[in-house]
């Protein structure tokens, strides 16, 4: 017998919606939009910038592309103010702007900014790619790290740590047994290990979570310059001598025109990473893990009342955080410096923070966030070969001044997972 | 399934919470668990469930003793429950909501969300729920939330199952069908415990009822004693039901709402259109199930919501504005969760004393705490209202509720008023202090100020109101005299006009 | 017909002893300071201490040249190894102690006495900023942006300093009004957009740190803004006498009045803190921000106001070291990682301004000491950052230390609230 039914009050969604215009797409835009013209107008510069499209190596061949550096700013900087006008229109319309016409606005921006920067010099977007790959990958395995840690609810400030001594284990490691794979083992446990160090003291001592990453970093930078100065150093022929990973480039991938030798002329370690993003992915939104991390990240209480183990599900993922982290600091020394030095991650753990929360806690957007910021960076040294007028200081500030842009909201709005930076305990 | 506890005794320390109780609940049985806030109902069913363990004693189901080291084993055994704040994932589905904690997976790991959604439809279709698989929780209304709740339960087999205080959210006709709901799993052999303090659904659908009072069993009771019986044996002596009030006198009109509006950080329309006033020396309560817009309005009236439209005004000039501006008018305030917003609980007595005084004489001058005149005032303040603490230099998180509660009761009632406005001033408190509590908002009346109670407690409401206001979803259903009947007020509380509803407009 | 409870009257009894006392107010003090005696504080700082420099010392011991060497034959004779790494252990610490606190080797207390000195000038930039963070610790913030609020204050401080001539007491205190205020700004910056817009502040001053030290790398390299005349170097030129702090005691010691300023800097913050109607309101949003608005604080203003002074306190430590311990001319390292060191330092003294003196002192004295430590026993100085992170993490989790020492639990066991602020207790 069915006694219950339906109601009305029990059914009904939600209350009336007021109607509510959000300004801060269009402001955004519209600022891009008069930096825009500011830099075009006021430090106008004429000529043709050439952009070469293929590596010399390259089965296919593109030609080079020119472009007229005046047609191009004006252009861009006219349809930019299009964009901006339409986003408050649609503002206006309690709309909100979408995200490709977003994507559009900065690709535009991009391409306008390149032509004027380097006006009279060839821009090589392979190489410029490629160099932005590799800055990246640090970058984005400690994203997908720093990704898995708050996702289940512990903020991860020491990604940096992590790095710093993946890359030291790495380095030691892989130069006494002449092995990379040794090598890459070594960063994976130095990585946990630090994780061990975080996990254990905000999740059993209920320490506050940033406190202990912030000490942490110290404590790792502490160390590893410490083992250096007086271990490493004086036996660096022994000790800080490891082998590199050799470019491994895959057949037919990596033949095609531009993306080949950006992304299938790579090492080892860059597949690696390209498996992680996508095992990261699918783990944390398709599977019985995924699912039950992310309930620990949101509502640790509601989890444990369905016989989820909260703070053991933390320690372990934290964990697994730490060892993709440390992935990313044998990046550093087998993968591009190929020696261990003082202090050698240079804030790329707090790069990969800003990633995290850029990309709004999903590792695709993470990583998307990250090749940006490996982005610019790169961009930065390759418009410093040709000569931009651009200091480079203010091209390397862009990932921490988008981040910020990012958190204060005028991106769109972002969410952290609820419990995140929360300790759990019963009482 | 038999349930059967066993001298279940759980401590915190020096306090013990449950002591030696006993309880036995048989297949097919609604079985009430009565007692007051505090007196241990919630623990003895966090030691069910498995979340706590017991000191001592056994749990028994089918005549078999259960160790639980977590919720996990208690479900397996086959223990469900609806808990009193709804432990559900806020940005998941229904579907993965329901699944969580025992997830079927298809192949490569990957979730099985579509048997999932199936098993939420066929539950859903035997109890006659509507409710959409791949809704998120967040957009649900609390009823839905509930339902999900029981979803989740069933979708494990529970053969008891628990209830905490499952009617706190509901509106009265939500509360009937929750209560056939009970009886409907009552046919199917479940065991239900119905843990609550509200005499009147006790007596409506238990078959058998167990008091406990301070941690023990005080007795069995069935449900056709009266309410004066089961609440003298739930407080441990006779218990007068109603509150010493005399009539009221009103004066003029001092606070004017006029067509104010709401809207939250979701931008939707929480209080919609609502106009009142309240006079010198009378009480209006503002009554309605929890969520229709009471908070808001109240947070609206003292500043603290952002998006608001429409006139407030005391006593002829308009508070809107900032929440100093609004205190600075004369406003004493109540907030409805006093841990949360009433208290800073790692500061002294004395200090919360001053909490919303930092910026004037006699507790600031120049810029400087006066502290010799806090400790004076603060010492005198523990004297009048009765505040049990070892000295005004002790934290108020170490207080009893009650004693949070004369807190902030001495700390608004010591300013000079113009209005006094309580927002669920009673809720969680033991019956000595809710009789406390009472008896000061009626003196104040008493004294010619304007007052305003907030109350999702009916028997408050009557208790205390000369005009009672019903909100629901936003808006005032209507303005009646304090007598109605409460019959009416349910009505109301579901969304319904009555005829009368202008009468005390 | 009310079917809920009320009642006639009879007092509650759930609070266990009613009693008022005498003196409530005075005996409660008195009970406070003995439990925290008794109950451990003050002995597991002391025990943190002991512990870390106990673990500081075993690397030391294992990273020493002799203690390898003799621990080859470790079987045929034990008692080298262990001899070898007492010499290393001891030689180094008495090294510490000998260049923090008093050196024998020299004839006569003012040469001898010289070593304190150093101790309380590496001290001085360590208390301001670590009041800096306290300030922002009690009011529930966390500034991590020391690093960025010491260099824009360096920047300022030092531009006034070398460019602007002036008089001597004028110039010196325009130069130190321009220090504080440019740390305030940066700091004001993470507070305001916290009040605006909610960005979290941990992720703003952390990127504020990138874009402080690339905003000054880039003057230091610009001529006329940072960059001395004619110079190459990303270097300032030196400050003019005018604008430095006198020396304390005399050209003998580097000791200088930026100690004075720490110490009035400290005394002003306890009143802040402890007396004034605006840190009442910090400790209130602190500790309980929804509370603190009900009662009618602006926390947005708060915020932003924490953070000026926390910025301003920490640009005092900027200040100190242009103009006060590297004179000469600075360059980007001018922070030399004093906006860290000063988190462990407030956390140390517990955010409390005595505390936190204290605390500075201590790790002036590591500081100095180890320096001369590097300098006479070849151990680098980077120990001191290891001895310091393990000593904060020591202190965070009470647990570990009692149970490592065995210690009693006490009765009531009360977490450091700075150092947990956000533990959620569940039910």
């Amino acid at each position: 017998m069915s006694v219950a039914t339906p109601t009305q009050t029990a059914t009904t969604t939600g209350l009336e919606r007021a109607a509510v215009r959000n300004w801060k797409p269009p402001i955004g835009l519209g600022v891009f939009a008069v930096i825009a013209l500011l830099l075009f107008t006021v430090g106008s510069r004429s000529g043709v910038t050439m952009f070469r499209l293929s590596t010399t190596s390259d089965l296919i061949q593109l030609p080079e592309v020119a472009a007229d550096v005046a047609v191009v700013t004006i252009i861009v900087t006219i349809v930019l103010f299009g964009i901006a006008a339409l986003s408050a229109w649609r503002a206006y319309r309690a709309a909100p702007t979408p995200l490709w016409l977003t994507s559009v606005f900065a690709a535009l921006f991009l391409v306008a900014f390149l032509s004027w920067a380097a006006a009279g010099a060839t821009i090589p977007v392979p190489g410029l790619l490629v160099g932005a790959v590799g800055l990246s990958a640090p970058l984005i395995f400690g994203a997908l790290g720093g990704v898995i840690s708050e996702r289940v609810g512990v903020v991860n400030v020491a990604i940096e740590g992590q790095l710093l001594a993946g890359a030291f284990a790495s380095a030691v490691v892989a130069s006494i047994t002449q092995s990379l794979v040794a090598g890459l083992i070594a960063a994976v446990v130095a990585g946990v290990l630090v994780s061990f160090v975080l996990a254990t003291f905000s999740i059993r001592y209920v320490v506050d979570q940033v406190i202990v990453g912030v000490v942490l970093n110290v404590l790792v930078i502490g160390l590893t310059s410490f083992l250096f100065s007086k271990v490493l150093s004086p036996n660096s022929a022994v000790l800080n001598s490891p082998p590199r990973f050799q470019r491994l480039p895959i057949p037919l991938l990596g033949e095609i025109p531009i993306i080949g030798p950006v992304l299938f002329r790579q090492t080892i370690i860059i597949y690696i990473m390209y498996v992680a993003i996508a095992v990261v992915w699918f783990a944390l939104f398709k599977t019985k893990w995924g699912l039950r991390l992310r309930a620990v990240g949101e509502h640790p209480q509601a989890a444990d009342t369905v016989g989820i183990n909260v703070n053991r599900t933390r320690f372990w993922n934290v964990s697994l955080a730490g060892a993709i982290a440390g992935l990313g600091g044998a990046y550093f020394t087998l993968g591009s410096v190929g020696a261990f030095n003082k202090e050698m991650t240079a804030g790329a753990g707090f790069i990969a923070l800003a990633a995290v929360i850029f990309g709004r806690w999903d590792p695709i957007r993470a990583t998307l966030a990250a090749l940006l910021f490996g982005f610019a960076s790169n961009l930065q040294s390759v418009l410093s070969i040709v000569g931009s007028p651009v200091p480079s200081q203010f091209m390397l500030m862009l990932p921490y001044l988008v981040t910020i842009f990012a958190v204060a909201g005028l991106v769109g709005h972002v969410r952290a997972p609820a419990a995140s930076g929360k300790a759990y305990v019963k009482s | 399934m038999k349930l059967e506890l066993r001298g279940i005794t759980k401590r915190f320390g020096s306090l013990v919470a449950n002591d030696h109780i006993d309880l036995t609940v048989e297949p097919g049985e609604i079985h009430c668990l009565l007692g007051e806030n505090g007196a241990g109902k919630s623990t003895l069913m966090n030691v069910l469930y498995g979340l706590y363990q017991a000191d001592e004693g056994q749990i028994l189901l089918g005549d078999e003793v259960q160790h639980f080291s977590g919720p996990g084993d208690a479900m397996a055994a086959g223990i469900g429950m609806v808990h009193q704040h709804f432990m559900l994932i806020p940005v998941f589905t229904v579907a993965e909501n329901v699944m969580l904690g025992h997830e079927d997976t298809t192949f490569g790991g990957r979730l099985d969300l579509a048997g999932a959604r199936e098993k939420v439809r066929e539950i859903s279709s035997r109890f006659g729920f509507d409710v959409d698989p791949d809704a998120l929780i967040d957009d649900l209304p609390v009823g839905v939330q509930q339902r999900v709740e029981i979803i989740k339960a069933l979708s494990r087999d529970a053969k008891v199952l628990v209830f905490d205080e499952p009617t706190a959210v509901l509106t009265p006709q939500e509360t009937d069908e929750l209560m056939a709901i009970m009886r409907q799993l009552k046919q199917t052999g479940t065991s239900i415990v119905f843990i609550t303090h509200k005499l009147r659904e006790v007596r409506e659908v238990a078959d058998r009822i167990t008091v406990i009072r301070l941690g023990k069993v005080v007795g069995e009771a069935s449900p056709t004693e009266t309410n004066e019986e089961l609440a003298s044996l739930m407080v441990g002596r006779a218990v007068d039901l109603t509150v010493d009030k005399g009539p009221a006198h009103p004066g003029k009109a001092a606070l004017v709402v006029d067509h104010l509006s709401v809207v939250d950080s979701r931008n939707q329309i929480v209080v919609n259109n609502v106009s009142f006033t309240v006079h010198e020396g009378e009480i209006l309560a503002i009554a309605g199930v929890q969520g229709n817009g009471q908070t808001e309005l109240v947070e609206a009236i003292m500043g603290l919501q952002h998006k608001v439209r429409g006139g407030i005004e005391l006593n002829g000039h308009s508070i809107r504005g900032s929440v100093r501006k609004t205190l600075d008018a004369g406003v004493g305030f109540i907030p409805e969760d006093r841990t949360e917003d009433g208290l800073v609980g790692e500061f002294t007595i004395s200090e919360n004393l001053m909490l919303d005084r930092y910026h004037k004489p006699p507790f600031v001058r120049m810029g400087t705490l006066q502290l010799g005149y806090l400790d004076e005032f603060a010492r005198e303040k523990i004297t009048e209202f009765d505040i049990r603490a070892q000295g005004i230099g002790t934290h108020v998180a170490r207080l009893s509720g009650g004693n949070q509660q004369k807190v902030v009761l001495a700390r608004e009632l010591s300013r000079d008023l113009s209005l006094f406005v309580a927002a669920q001033p009673t809720r969680g408190l033991d019956v000595g202090s809710v009789e406390f509590v009472h008896t000061r908002i009626i003196q104040t009346r008493d004294a010619g100020i304007p007052v305003i109670v907030v109350s999702t407690e009916l028997d408050e409401v009557v208790a205390l109101a000369d005009r009672i206001a019903v909100m629901y979803r936003g808006t005032i259903v209507g303005i009646v005299p304090g007598d109605t009947p409460r019959e009416v007020l349910g009505l109301m509380m579901a969304g319904e006009i009555p005829r009368s509803a202008e009468s005390a407009a | 017909m009310s079917e809920q409870l009320p009642p006639p009257v009879q007092p509650e009894a759930t609070e266990a002893p009613a009693k008022p006392v005498a003196d409530p107010q005075h005996s409660s003090r008195t009970e406070q300071v003995l439990r925290d005696i008794v109950g451990g504080n003050a002995m597991i700082s002391v025990l943190a201490v002991a512990l870390a420099l106990l673990v500081g010392a075993i690397l030391i011991a294992f990273t020493d040249e002799d203690v390898q060497a003799a621990s080859g034959y470790f079987f045929s004779r034990p008692g080298d190894t262990l001899q070898a790494i007492w010499n290393a252990a001891s030689g180094a610490y008495s090294a510490l102690f000998q260049g923090s606190i008093y050196n024998f080797r020299r004839p006569g207390f003012a040469d001898g006495i010289r070593p304190l000195t150093e101790t309380l000038t590496f001290a001085t930039p360590l208390i301001a900023a670590g009041l800096g963070v306290a300030v922002s610790f009690r009011t529930g913030l966390f500034n991590i942006g020391g690093r960025g609020q010491m260099l824009v204050a360096a920047g300022a401080a030092g531009y006034v300093a070398f460019a602007l001539p002036m008089p001597f007491p004028l110039h010196l205190i325009v130069a130190v009004i321009a220090g504080v205020a440019a740390g305030a700004l940066w700091g004001g910056i993470a507070g305001l957009l916290k009040a605006r817009t909610g960005a979290h502040e941990v992720i703003v001053t952390i990127m504020l740190n990138y874009i402080g030290l690339y905003l000054i790398s880039y003057l230091l390299r610009t001529q006329g803004a940072l960059q001395a005349p004619g110079s190459n170097n990303p270097k300032s030129p030196a400050m003019l006498p005018s604008a430095i702090f006198p020396e304390l005691f005399g050209a003998k010691y580097n000791l200088h009045w930026g100690f004075i300023f720490a110490i009035a800097a400290t005394a002003w913050v306890w009143y802040l803190i402890n007396r004034s109607t605006l840190g009442f309101q910090f400790r209130a949003v602190g500790e309980n921000p929804h509370a603190a608005r009900v009662a009618g604080i602006n926390v947005k203003n708060v915020y932003v106001y924490a953070m000026l002074i926390s910025g301003g306190l920490i640009g005092l430590a900027g200040v100190s070291q242009v103009l006060g311990t590297v004179t000469t001319g600075f360059s980007e390292g001018i922070d030399a990682g004093i906006g860290f060191d000063a988190i462990t330092v407030a956390l140390l003294g517990r955010s409390k301004p005595v505390g936190v003196f204290f605390a500075g002192i201590l790790f002036g004295a590591l500081k100095a000491g180890g320096y001369s430590m590097q300098a006479a026993q070849g151990v680098p100085v980077d120990i001191v950052l290891v001895v310091q992170s393990l000593i904060v993490l020591f202190i965070a989790a009470p647990p570990l230390v009692r149970a490592i020492f065995r210690l009693p639990i006490p009765g009531t066991m009360r977490r450091a609230r700075a150092l947990n602020p956000k533990a959620m207790v569940t039910r």
